[in-house]
């Protein structure tokens, strides 16, 4: 190979990204590339892993067979995404291991959605509906995110996850139809959630201090406000279509734009979960390295049995 | 025990007959036939295979894409291997 220097290399590099040539496993990239892309990547993993724990928790209690067939269903994807996603973030030189062992010390983060409570059934509708909707709103786009494998992993997931999202719409639907007691049900899980879900897109884009590189990087495609906004717009309407009331004294419609202006966000909030103090944190972070340790010796049967029988084949 | 990862796998999916296996991702299994069973399970939970293979990731060799343009270099030179190449006079359809 011919001796290039580093700008050389980072040039090539910007162009490609600017001509919309994705980049490959194998392929030069700036390191601070790569390391944006592994903590994305493994953070989007964690949230998928995590996002399987406030779900799981109604399992057992599904009001009836097709919801708890389809409820499994919904978490067994959410475990798949997040196989995908690990795949993807080994692409980069990252070991699986250490990422998952990143988020059990707390120094990766994962969606803070996730730290909040299900407490009632009405809940696996909200999270369906708004929760996986937001995430759709940001998947969409990531689909044509510059790094190949990413973008592949989003494909496969934004195809799963409009289940996901319609279930969820579908329990709203059906609890808001119900008697007075399962559409009150309904409305406070949307009063619960909603505001959470805002905050889903991340800082806005003032305070944000990833969004530039980023954009630049082609692996983001539209900012935190951006999406957010486009999230409001499609949501508010379909509360409206099933009767619920989102829950926001300041949300009104502007002829002029188009678009819904909504109430400001709670940062502190947001903040306080991002830094471990939400109300389930803890928890949530207990029962993963909990199931990582407890089923090492499985783990490690599983290699010994493998290795027996690899022994026995070849004798 | 040291707490030793599972291998590595790449997965390759034939989503039906006529069709070549496709490379779809990876997944870490203890063996060969474990990486099957998990494959199954996070790769075609929407019915996208009829086969599956894994090659452990080590087994795999690959080209260097920073010498791309010299591996691939000697087919550019030669665009008599296409039919537009050839000049093919009028009156005659289908060639």
């Amino acid at each position: 190979m011919k001796e290039v220097n580093i700008s050389e290399l980072e040039r090539r590099f910007q162009e490609k990204i600017d001509n919309d040539i994705r980049i490959e496993p194998k392929d030069w990239m700036p390191d601070e590339y790569r390391k944006t892309l592994i903590r994305q990547i493994s953070q989007h993993a964690h949230s998928e892993v995590v996002g399987m724990l406030p779900e799981g928790n109604w399992i057992t209690r599904a009001p009836n067979l097709r919801r708890k067939a389809v409820l499994l269903a919904k978490v067994q994807d959410e475990a798949g995404h997040g196989l995908y996603l690990y795949s993807a973030v080994e692409t980069l030189g990252a070991d699986r291991e250490q990422t998952i062992d990143d988020l059990h010390s707390g120094k990766a983060k994962y969606s803070s959605i996730f730290n909040y409570p299900t407490l009632t059934w009405a809940d696996m509708g909200a999270i369906g509906w708004l929760v996986d909707g937001a995430a759709i709103m940001n998947q969409v786009p990531l689909c044509r995110c510059s790094y190949g494998p990413y973008a592949r992993a989003m494909v496969r997931v934004c195809k799963e996850e409009s289940f996901h999202q319609r279930q969820g719409f579908e329990i709203m639907t059906t609890l808001a139809k119900g008697s007075p007691e399962q559409k009150a049900m309904a409305q406070d899980a949307l009063n619960r959630f909603w505001w959470p879900a805002l905050m889903m897109f991340g800082p806005n884009d003032a305070d944000s201090k990833h969004t530039q590189q980023s954009m630049d990087w082609r692996i983001k495609r539209h900012t935190n406000d951006e999406l957010r906004q486009m999230f409001v717009d499609a949501t508010v309407p379909q509360a409206e279509l099933i009767g619920l009331t989102v829950p926001d004294p300041d949300l009104k419609w502007n002829e002029e734009t188009g678009h819904y202006e909504f109430g400001a966000i709670n940062w502190d909030e947001f903040w306080e979960v991002v830094k471990g103090n939400g109300p389930c944190n803890k928890d949530r972070i207990d029962t993963r390295r909990k199931a990582k340790e407890e089923g090492l010796w499985v783990r490690e049967a599983a290699m010994a049995h493998a290795e027996k029988r690899a022994k026995r084949k070849s004798a | 025990m040291a707490n030793r990862e599972w291998p590595l796998w790449e997965v390759f999916i034939r989503s039906k007959q006529g069709l070549n296996h496709k490379h779809v991702g990876s997944l870490r299994a203890a063996d060969a036939e474990m990486a099957i069973e998990n494959a199954r399970d996070v790769y075609t939970r929407r019915s996208e295979g009829v086969s599956i293979w894994v090659v452990e990731s080590k087994n795999l060799f690959a080209s260097d894409p920073s010498e791309a343009d010299a591996l691939f270099e000697p087919a550019d030179s030669k665009v008599y291997r296409h039919p537009t190449f050839y000049d093919v006079p009028d009156g005659i359809e289908h060639m």
